[in-house]
């Protein structure tokens, strides 16, 4: 019988959702055993835009600048076989340090704010990205390379227009993971002063109320899946011949 | 040098903090911090993780192996160590304590939510990619279908199984960090309780906790080498 009233309930925000704010405290956010409050959302719903905005440039800045940086030495562990070794334990390390410690270990050197956040969350991504790309760069099959290399190609026209390519699905799937990682942990971002949604989960030294936590959480998870299938979609424009094949 | 220092110096206090009980503004003179306070919270944390990891492995790993033996659920499987990633943990944690409470328990069981995805894809994963030929000779010896996934398919996917308890390991203890908000102290304490602790001790509570999640993985990474068998070693080189 609960599902049905639910929905009624969810129905109702429809119409005039956007309501003129009413001044003081709303009935339910007295009640301590209530899970959501729509009039509370209906009233504040507002007040998430800035956040979601914070939270998605920090995700943005994280994972561009963690792409470039893992490219770059895949590239260089790709053609230097002995550093793969110790960059997959570099970036191992990274990514074992829990971000919210690695925050304040950044502390002392980048302060507070948004730049340590992007710092700290761009290392995360480092060994997923960096083990993906090498990963599809070494299932690349020989004979391909070889009949590259019989056509005329050099080894610089073989890495950007025959491997790269062919590693595409991994080099993007280590991109999603890193991502919708990356826009969880974000939410951690509100303790060192960044912004993002964190700050509509724990404010100030006591945590939010309810409602604000779903919602701040829900746009969270929203924003990971938009992401999902944005990166979902590049692939597959950038890898045409997989749909001919299967198709 | 004139970079170096002041952080070599934030460093220096925040080392004074983990050894020697300080002075803080807040107390009323009761000191914080030290080597007995700095201990006891890295082993309520090292607790609370061990219990999420351990409740975590119970659950997923028969459902993640029994799947992959099957080759069924590979949707659920998949979708599920998709899905998990993208859980917030700051709200997970949050609304915890907000809606069903405070406490070890409620705590323990959130943080299992988050290593249950990992553990399960991955123990799929590695069943699935257990070459058939090794399952139809052990079927042909007379093995019964649970001697097969302990004998053969489970060794065989040891390196996959233990990479996912080692992400879930990883996600565990990087959130049980944040369990002071739902009314256990871990390390996190010196972290959130800035007003209490000062930068020293948020410092120093950010080491310890990176010490700890390192000490954790180089543990798990061990045990990967004891459990995994020595022709798999071999083949991997």
């Amino acid at each position: 019988m609960t599902a049905p009233a639910l929905l009624a309930t969810v129905g109702d925000v429809g119409e005039g959702f956007f309501k003129e704010r009413t001044s003081g405290s709303l009935p339910c956010q007295a009640k301590p055993d209530q899970v959501f409050c729509f009039d509370w959302a209906r009233e504040h719903i507002d007040r998430f835009g800035t956040p979601t905005l914070q939270h998605f440039e920090i995700v943005l800045f994280s994972v561009l600048l963690g792409f470039a940086v893992a490219f770059a030495l895949s590239l260089l562990a790709h053609r230097t076989t002995w550093l793969r070794p110790p960059l997959l334990a570099v970036t191992g390390i990274l990514y074992t340090i829990p971000s919210i410690a690695f925050f304040f270990l950044m502390l002392p050197v980048t302060g507070l704010g948004r730049d340590t956040a992007i710092i700290v969350l761009a290392a995360y991504t480092l060994q997923i990205i960096y083990r993906n790309t090498i990963l599809g760069l070494a299932n690349v099959p020989a004979s391909v390379k070889d009949a590259a290399r019989g056509m005329g190609l050099t080894e610089r026209q073989i890495l950007w227009r025959v491997e790269l390519p062919l590693a595409t699905p991994e080099i993007i799937a280590g991109l999603r993971i890193a991502t919708v990682s990356t826009v969880a942990i974000a939410t951690l971002a509100v303790f060192i002063s960044a912004g993002g949604l964190g700050t509509q989960i724990y404010g100030g030294g006591n945590l939010t109320f309810p409602t604000s936590i779903i919602i701040a959480g829900t746009i969270a998870i929203l924003m990971a899946l938009a992401f999902d299938v944005v990166l979902l979609g590049v692939q597959r424009l950038t890898t045409p011949w997989r749909r001919a094949r299967s198709a | 040098m004139s970079v170096l220092h002041p952080v070599l110096a934030s460093f220096d206090g925040a080392l004074e903090f983990i050894f020697e009980p300080q002075t803080s503004n807040v107390t009323g003179g009761k000191k914080v911090g030290g080597f007995d306070q700095a201990l006891e919270l890295m082993l309520k944390q090292l607790e609370v993780t061990i219990l999420a990891l351990a409740l975590a492995l119970i659950v997923a790993l028969p459902i993640g192996l029994y799947l992959g033996h099957r080759g069924k659920g590979e949707l659920l499987a998949i979708g599920l160590g998709n899905a998990g990633r993208a859980i917030p943990e700051l709200a997970l944690i949050a609304l915890v304590a907000a809606l069903i409470g405070v406490g070890l328990v409620n705590v323990t069981l959130a943080l299992a939510v988050l290593g249950i995805p990992p553990i399960l894809t991955n123990a799929f994963i590695g069943v699935r990619q257990v070459d058939p030929a090794s399952v139809d000779a052990a079927r042909g010896m007379g093995m019964s279908e649970f001697e097969i996934v302990r004998k053969v398919e489970l060794p065989l996917a040891i390196p996959t199984v233990m990479g996912g308890v080692r992400g879930a390991a990883i996600a565990i203890v990087a959130t049980a960090t944040i369990a002071p908000l739902a009314g256990v102290e871990t390390l996190g304490d010196f972290i959130i309780n800035a007003s209490i602790y000062g930068d020293d001790g948020r410092l120093a509570g950010a080491i310890l906790v990176a010490l700890l999640a390192l000490g954790l993985e180089g543990l798990l990474a061990l045990l990967q080498r004891r459990l995994t068998s020595d022709g798999l070693k071999l083949q991997t080189g």
